[in-house]
């Protein structure tokens, strides 16, 4: 065990060794050492604010939001499922609108507000969204669950600022919210234990208080 | 992913001359699409230039009476305009049916329409793929082909085209606005935008190399009742099987494009004048010389039958 421990840690080391000698001979703002070619390493400096708190990172140009957050912020509460836009996993805020932190470069997120799911609550002051999500057990090994969370709370201002989805019957009114909207509009987060059922349960609590009276 | 070195413009102009300075750079707007291809290395741009604030996202109301839309508009903004929605339900409705909530707020106008197919060879780095690596061969048509196109294709590629905003916007008939290193603005109506495979199967558009994409332009409203139809595997969060984009007048004329058979959105505008006739004439005129594989010869029934559903809906 103990040797798992500091063979990972030396590797991690020696990783973070390497970059920090790079980006010593890197000069900073959006400048890189070499272009393209495969195994040379371009960094480049961001900042955005995260939760609130404002950062500044010198990344390798490929590093994703999702990675940025994870890695180099250690705020990994938002997960990795596919790494490819399939399962909703790596949602957050970005500007108030939600989006799959894997499928965006770190650097696209110059003076962005993010907010993960760290950012909408934390453990002894519960977003009311967290909240209906225990109570309504939903979820099971809770993987996919601070994705769902973060999209569950960016559907509900989505209904309220009135944008349609598929399966609103009439695009020149504002949404209403049912089972069927809900269901379409949470259809970029997979559950792999499959608590849906409990998921609708828990946004519909919610958002029974707060979509604005919309029918 | 390859390393590759990155910037940011301000202005589109600004990006068509580092494009044209940069060999091997590509433009990223949303990146929904590119990211994704860069992590398979199916892409590998030396250099990423980074359009997405180039101030192109707004939505105005032209002197024509029509819509000029910024190439850096998001899907969500598009598909909720409340001009769009009135006036223009058809491209609402085939946005609102593409991808998810998280993806409509990222990809933009511009990189909607120039998404690479989805054709699973295409993804698949250990098959052979024309479109990927020219000459090399194709395995889809002697493969798992029951996405894959059914008209237009050609023994060296039978990719789709997947996005849904492109097919409305055919049937609406866009034109797209670009601009190019030398500060050329050229318009495109969008039935010239694509290419079919033919043998070079890799150059899917009539973009120059470093031309960008400024805007899309629409048409005055044209009314009618505007209808997306879109059959896929699962009812959300699907690419299209096959789907149907069309504007139906009272007269039971119109104007229709689809979705899923071509590498492009497929529109015969000849066929429209048998719409009256109903859903069997047309298709036969809108999908005449296909050649479906095996597998997805069931879409010409699919096509005739969802034109079919289309003119009932438009008759409620
Ligand atoms: C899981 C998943 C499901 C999806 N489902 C659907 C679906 O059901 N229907 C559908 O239609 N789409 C679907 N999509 C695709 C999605 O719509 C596209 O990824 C998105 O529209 C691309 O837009 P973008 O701005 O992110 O493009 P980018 O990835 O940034 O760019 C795509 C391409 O366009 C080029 N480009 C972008 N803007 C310009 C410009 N202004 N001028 C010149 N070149 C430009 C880029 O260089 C790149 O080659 C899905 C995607 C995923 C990941
Ligand atoms: S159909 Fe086209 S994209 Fe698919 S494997 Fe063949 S050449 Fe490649
Ligand atoms: S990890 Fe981003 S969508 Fe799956
Ligand atoms: S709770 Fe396990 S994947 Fe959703």
């Amino acid at each position: 065990m103990e040797n798992d421990n500091r063979l990972k840690l030396s590797r991690r080391e020696m990783i973070i060794g390497t970059t920090a000698a790079i980006s010593a001979i890197a000069a900073t703002k959006l400048t890189s050492i070499e272009a393209g070619e495969s195994n040379k390493i371009a960094l480049a400096d961001v900042s955005f604010v995260v939760n609130g708190k404002k950062q500044h990172l010198a990344l390798d140009t490929r590093t994703t939001l999702l990675d940025a957050l994870r890695e180099h912020l250690k705020l990994n509460g938002t997960k990795k499922g596919c790494d490819h836009g399939q399962c909703g996993a790596c949602t957050v805020m970005v500007n108030g609108r939600r989006i799959n932190s894997c499928l965006s470069l770190a650097l696209q997120h110059e003076d962005d507000n993010i907010v993960t799911i760290e950012g909408l609550g934390s453990p002894d002051k519960l977003h009311a969204m967290q909240a209906a999500f225990i109570k309504h057990d939903a979820y099971q090994c809770g993987y996919c669950t601070p994705g769902q969370i973060c999209s569950a709370v960016a559907v509900i201002n989505e209904i309220n600022s009135g944008i349609p989805s598929h399966v609103s019957t009439n695009l020149n009114q504002s949404p209403i919210l049912n089972n069927d909207e809900i269901g379409e509009r949470m259809s970029g987060n997979i559950c792999r234990c499959g608590a849906y059922s409990n998921i609708v349960e828990a946004i519909t609590e919610v958002a029974s208080k707060a979509v604005k009276k919309a029918r | 992913m390859k390393s590759f070195t990155y910037q940011r413009v301000t202005t589109a102009l600004d990006a068509a001359k580092a494009a044209d300075k940069t060999p091997g750079s590509k433009f990223i707007a949303g990146g929904t699409n590119l990211l994704d291809l860069m992590k398979l290395q199916i892409e590998k741009p030396a250099h990423l230039i980074d359009i997405s604030k180039t101030g192109l996202n707004k939505i105005e109301l032209n002197t024509d009476g029509g819509l000029r839309i910024g190439a850096m508009v998001n899907n969500t903004d598009l598909a909720s305009h409340n001009v769009v929605r009135r006036d223009y339900g058809l491209l609402a409705r085939a946005l609102l049916s593409g991808a998810s909530g998280q993806l409509r707020n990222k990809a933009t106008t511009s990189g909607n329409l120039l998404q690479r197919t989805r054709c699973p060879y295409f993804y698949d780095t250990n098959q052979l793929c024309n479109k990927r690596v020219p000459g090399s061969g194709c395995a889809a048509i002697a493969g798992f082909s029951r996405q894959l196109a059914i008209i237009g294709s050609s023994d060296h590629c039978i990719a789709t085209h997947p996005s849904d905003m492109a097919v409305a916007m055919r049937a609406l008939d866009a034109t797209v606005e670009t601009v190019n290193v030398r500060g050329e603005h050229r318009k495109i109506p969008i039935a010239d935008l694509y290419l079919l495979p033919g043998s070079t199967p890799h150059l899917e558009n009539t973009l120059q190399p470093g031309e960008i994409i400024t805007s899309v332009l629409l048409p005055p409203p044209i009314g009618g009742k505007q209808i997306y139809q879109k059959i896929r595997d699962r009812a959300s969060y699907a690419f299209a099987t096959i789907s149907v984009g069309a504007i139906i007048y009272p007269d039971g004329s119109g104007k229709l494009a689809l979705g899923g058979v071509a590498a492009k959105p497929w529109r015969i505008e000849q066929a429209e004048a048998l719409l009256p006739k109903g859903s069997k004439l047309v298709t036969e005129r809108l999908l005449a010389g296909a050649r479906p594989t095996g597998e997805n010869q069931y879409k010409i029934m699919l096509v005739e039958r969802t034109i079919e559903s289309v003119i009932q809906q438009a008759k409620r």
